[in-house]
């Protein structure tokens, strides 16, 4: 199918898109790499009066080493993080995660900021600033927020951002000595959604994140405070309730997030 | 707020200028408004890689692209590609290992396999498959393909 009518605007700066953001309210999307909204609008799914397309906005597509943190902007693209050496070094969760997002042509084009936006429930990069405990940088009118990844995901599809305001960037904080962090990821095909998925990380305590299971990306806190996998699988059902879908029944679901959980238990416990 | 765009882009190495409506998207854009009708559209929405064309070097999918994104871009096609004979080792190989049957995904194919052509080192099967996983084919099983992209990037044959 093709898309339906819109209006197109490429603001050349972050002030004038949010100007643009709102005085259109929600008549206007935010396009950034594009890889899910334009399906959306091919399918008639979507049909705003106005896109407006921060592909220009080069501030938002920068990735730079901080006092402890890595700030990434909106638009790098998921090629762009594979090839980071430095999130490779600082942030090694999201690394180990980017291999499982999507397919070669699309890595090319899609966002970390666009898919953080979106909040597919399904989806990597969710689960990964939750585990990671990262802040989101959302940009109003009035100046910036910060959120706190769990504060970010608020249920299917939807987040905290608000009509007029655009997600800029996020703060990962780097990696300290002796962290330890695994990715899981069951999907039909390499690149596709995810089935179930595991993000998890072990600082000061242990952050188990599941995704695929859930509206939102969901922090398995009582699996995360066994001390042995087997009270761990336990204790995941008291974490976890996933909706079947079309393939897949709860309880299937629940076995593979337990089948996850162990994989990471192991990954993470073992010394190198 | 402005539908319709002025965007100047250079494809296959031609420098063209054109008038777009903001939704239409690039492989339409080049088949239709073009005449450039070696990139397909199948699913249009982002899962068969048949649309699959490059942008300033790098593959896209053709119908998650807008054609006005595109302005001031560099787009090279299955035409150009073709005709510079980057794709030339490629084309005998998916020929010798009858690695299509009715072709609507070969050009999709072909530009996803150059990529690993490009980055010049050899892969396993399961490394092919894994970088074509975004590209469909409804006829061959994949494993005649896999085997044409096995021979070139790997001297196999």
């Amino acid at each position: 199918m093709k898309a339906p009518l819109f209006a197109y605007a490429r603001p050349q700066a972050l002030a004038e898109a949010l100007e643009l953001l709102e005085r259109h309210g929600e008549a206007a999307r935010v396009l950034a790499g594009g890889q899910s909204l334009i399906p959306s609008l091919n399918m008639r799914l979507s049909a705003p009066e106005l896109l407006v397309d921060i592909g220009g906005l080069e501030e938002l597509a920068r990735i730079e080493v901080g006092e402890g943190a890595l700030r990434v902007g909106a638009l790098v693209t998921h090629a762009r993080l594979e090839r980071s050496p430095e999130v490779a070094r600082l942030v090694p969760l999201l690394a180990r995660a980017v291999p499982y997002v999507a397919h070669a042509a699309i890595r090319n084009r899609g966002t970390l900021g666009g898919s953080l936006a979106l909040a597919d429930p399904a989806a990597e990069y969710p689960a990964c600033v939750l585990a990671l405990e990262a802040v989101l940088l959302v940009a109003g009118r009035k100046g910036t927020r910060r959120v706190k990844a769990e504060d970010f995901f608020k249920g299917l599809f939807e987040t905290d951002l608000r009509p007029g305001e655009l997600l800029t960037g996020v703060e990962f904080p780097v990696a300290a000595k002796g962290e330890r962090c695994a990715f899981e990821e069951l999907a039909r095909r390499q690149g596709d959604y995810a089935i179930a998925g595991l993000a998890a990380r072990r600082a000061a305590t242990l952050r188990l994140v599941f995704f695929g299971v859930g509206a939102t990306p969901v922090l398995a806190r009582h699996a995360a405070t066994q001390k042995t996998l087997r009270e761990a699988s336990e204790a995941l059902a008291r974490d976890l309730d996933p909706a079947a879908d079309l393939y897949h029944s709860a309880a299937t679901k629940l076995h593979l997030a337990r089948v996850l959980l162990e994989r990471a238990w192991n990954a993470i416990s073992t010394s190198h | 707020m402005e539908r319709d765009f002025d965007i100047t882009l250079t494809v296959n190495g031609v420098r063209v200028q054109r008038r777009v409506e903001a939704r239409q998207h690039l492989v339409d854009f080049l088949r239709e408004d073009l005449g450039l009708t070696g990139a397909h559209a199948g699913c249009e929405q982002g899962v068969c890689g048949a649309c699959t064309v490059r942008v300033d070097g790098e593959i896209v999918r053709g119908c998650l692209m807008l054609a006005v994104q595109a302005n001031g871009r560099r787009v090279d096609t299955i035409e150009g590609l073709s005709d510079s004979g980057e794709l030339a080792a490629l084309q005998k190989a998916f020929h010798e290992r009858n690695a299509l049957q009715c072709g609507f995904c070969t050009p999709g194919m072909l530009l996803a396999a150059q990529e690993l052509v490009r980055a010049g080192r050899k892969r396993t099967r399961e490394e092919i498959r894994a970088h074509l996983s975004g590209n469909y084919c409804r006829c061959t099983g994949y494993h005649a393909i896999v085997d044409a992209i096995e021979q070139v990037l790997n001297g196999q044959g």
